[in-house]
């Protein structure tokens, strides 16, 4: 058989039928990931066409985006941002009873951000299928499974066949020599990727991320990694499983243990790209030339160094993306050529699906322990599991003592539909992964950048390089 | 889903790039549990001022957009976020076919779902729509092709299932559905 990658012995393991010219692929689909806002017209599909869940087992579900994070009251109520956020939960749960679909609601010890909590049940694992209304989805790719983002019409699809119709996308390897530096993180990386391929770069690839600083990240590391695949167009991304994933995933409730898990693991090995694969694009990067990055626009491949400058639209050498620039810069209010460090900021956000994992709010404390914010600074871990870990690390309490706020999991301010939102014209660095206009709130600017610059410019007041808090400077 | 064989339209030009699914819907619109009524939260942030009034300065404020069913815009066209409640607003407030250089792949699956067609035409196709706004077009599924405001035509790809499902009303899960035994073996062979 001729090499394959990664991204092909996956996809061709899953497909019930294969693609025609007249007829895309059916493709089987190992894990359905559900939440409460992209799901509530899926099920009234289903109802209406008297369909059930085929595979009840193969779903899973969790309330995350339009939750609060504040905890409940002394009546066990939760503060809803408004009615409709609340009723949405309720259809959510009642769809899963109705359904017999397995859901981790509000206040529950598992419950998290979707691609949080699905992880780290050991639900997602090595060379599977998984979908998830959600476009972060592909964050799942950080354990060598196919995982990609869908709409409610293809959420119905996969509730009630547990298949989706797809053409085969293309594959883009990614290949990162060299070692991230201090203070430079996965991050980092994956802003300056999307800088450089730009946010339509990998529209109908799968990413798949190669070379020696892949293999050095830890698993939460490679999901930020895969995570905002999508902020440059891609379907997917994909890091290759090896002992670091097996080990994170070892004695996790979902995965098999004994003989069983001896056997998934001999299975795994088997998944990573074949020697000679050959790729329909290629790219490759230096991780050791890489600075802390931060974006400046109002899109995700508008990003620099924390220690470079504004850019100038006028530098653009095409028009469209000359407008694109200067409308970005008019939202921002920001100036060409200024130094991005320095840039005063009101709001600063730690959590989401991109960063909300332990090492997130690890390296967030790291740079707060000791030290005071001079911002509203928002400290929400992604899942009730991370909460715990963190609270038993004492991490909470180094995130209050600075001054932050420590909240309850959920999607919070990197989607601002939950009541965690920034107000006009405010500038928030977030550790999110979209700097769209009014992603945070109405008329906000948001930053994105890694747990450490957040928090380092959480106590700057300003946007700031962790590099000389990380080194005691 | 009714079938789709031709759209004559005059086009309402949105020329900026990476037009993004937080910008065609933003967040705060995505409580409902329904797909009805999405139509006066399209581009909410750009059509309305803060306290909810038209901004008379956006395109689709304007009197003469009025009516148009063909979305002219910049390259990358839908990028962003997976939801569907993108296309459910556009196709209520009447749009009923995009065109630019490049669609974002979930928008373009989500289109094709709810009968709103994703045209890519070539740049020089596009250069000659984005600078005659408000020009009828003809967009034909059955030559793949569209009428440019010169008269001459650009053809655009389409999948060609995705065209059949278009032009016959079909909808994908009934597809899927009738595929029930294929996927009851594929269960078993594992």
């Amino acid at each position: 058989m001729a090499p394959r990658t990664l991204f092909e012995k996956v996809w061709d393991a899953h497909q019930v039928q294969a693609e025609t010219a007249d007829t895309p692929a059916v493709l089987y689909i190992d894990l359905h990931l559900v939440h409460e806002v992209t799901s509530p017209q899926a099920f009234s599909e289903l109802r209406a066409r008297g369909l059930g869940v085929r595979r009840p087992e193969r779903t899973l579900a969790t309330m995350d985006h339009s939750t609060p994070t504040l905890p409940s009251g002394a009546d066990g109520r939760w503060p809803f941002a408004d009615p409709q956020a609340a009723a949405q939960v309720q259809r959510l749960e009642q769809n899963c009873a109705d359904f017999g679909v397995e859901l981790h609601p509000l206040g529950s010890p598992r419950q998290g951000i979707v691609h949080v909590m699905g992880p780290e049940l050991g639900a997602t694992q090595p060379g599977m299928t998984v979908v998830c209304g959600d476009s972060h989805t592909a964050t799942h790719g950080a354990f060598g499974a196919l995982a990609f983002g869908i709409g409610t019409s293809e959420v119905g699809h996969v509730l009630a066949s547990q298949c989706l119709l797809q053409r085969r996308p293309r594959t883009l390897a990614v290949k990162v020599d060299g070692t991230l530096r201090g203070g430079v993180t996965a991050k980092d990386l994956v802003l300056a990727i999307i800088a450089r391929l730009g946010v339509g770069g990998g529209t109908g690839h799968v990413l798949e991320y190669l070379g020696p600083a892949v293999r050095a990240l830890s698993m939460e590391a490679r999901m930020t990694l895969c995570n905002m695949s999508i902020e440059a167009g891609a379907r997917a991304g994909m890091v290759a499983p090896d002992d670091t994933t097996f080990q994170w995933l070892a004695g996790r409730s979902r995965v098999p243990s004994g003989a069983a898990w001896d056997a998934a693991v001999a299975r795994w090995r088997s998944l990573p790209s074949d020697p000679g694969a050959r790729y329909d694009r290629e790219m490759a990067l230096d991780a050791s030339a890489l600075e802390p990055m931060i974006t400046w626009g109002t899109n995700p491949g508008q990003g620099i160094a924390v220690t470079g400058r504004v850019p100038d639209p006028a530098a653009e050498k095409e028009a469209a993306a000359r407008a694109s620039a200067e409308a970005a810069l008019r939202y921002m209010g920001l100036r060409p050529g200024q130094a991005i460090a320095g840039q005063p900021v009101q709001v600063v956000f730690v959590g989401s699906c991109t960063n909300g994992r332990i090492e997130d709010l690890r390296a967030a404390a790291q740079v707060l322990r000791g030290r005071k914010v001079q911002t509203r600074t928002l400290v929400v871990p992604g899942s009730m599991a991370v909460k715990k870990l963190a609270e038993a690390e004492g991490l909470d309490r180094v995130v209050r003592e600075a001054g932050a706020e420590w909240r309850e999991p959920g999607c919070s301010m990197c989607i601002g539909m939950n009541g965690d939102v920034i107000a006009a014209g405010q500038y928030c660095v977030s550790t999110s992964n979209r700097n769209f206009e009014g992603r945070q709130g109405q008329g906000g600017r948001t930053l994105l950048a890694s747990p450490y610059t957040a928090a380092a410019s959480a106590v700057a007041g300003a946007v700031a390089d962790p590099r000389p808090l990380l080194e005691g400077r | 889903m009714n079938p789709i064989r031709v759209i004559e339209s005059r086009t309402v030009v949105l020329p900026r790039e990476n037009v993004d699914t937080d910008q065609i819907i933003p967040a705060r619109f995505l409580k409902t549990t329904s797909k009805e009524g999405l139509g006066r939260s399209l581009f909410a942030d750009w059509r309305y001022d803060s306290a909810g009034t038209p901004r008379p300065e956006f395109v689709l404020n304007q009197p003469a957009t009025q009516g148009c069913q063909v979305l002219v815009a910049g390259d990358n066209f839908g990028c962003g976020s997976s939801r569907e409640h993108a296309p459910w607003a556009l196709v209520d407030f009447g749009i009923r076919a995009v065109i630019s250089t490049s669609v974002a792949d979930i928008f373009r699956n989500n289109a094709l779902k709810n009968g709103l067609v994703p045209v890519v035409v070539d740049a020089a196709a596009h250069q000659k729509l984005l600078s005659a706004p408000g020009a009828p077009v003809r967009i034909d599924l059955e030559s793949r092709t569209v009428t440019l405001p010169d008269g001459s035509r650009a053809s655009f790809p389409i999948d060609g299932f995705a065209r059949y499902c278009l032009m016959n009303g079909v909808d994908e899960l009934g597809f899927l559905l009738s595929q029930g035994e294929a996927i009851d073996r594929f269960e078993r062979s594992r």
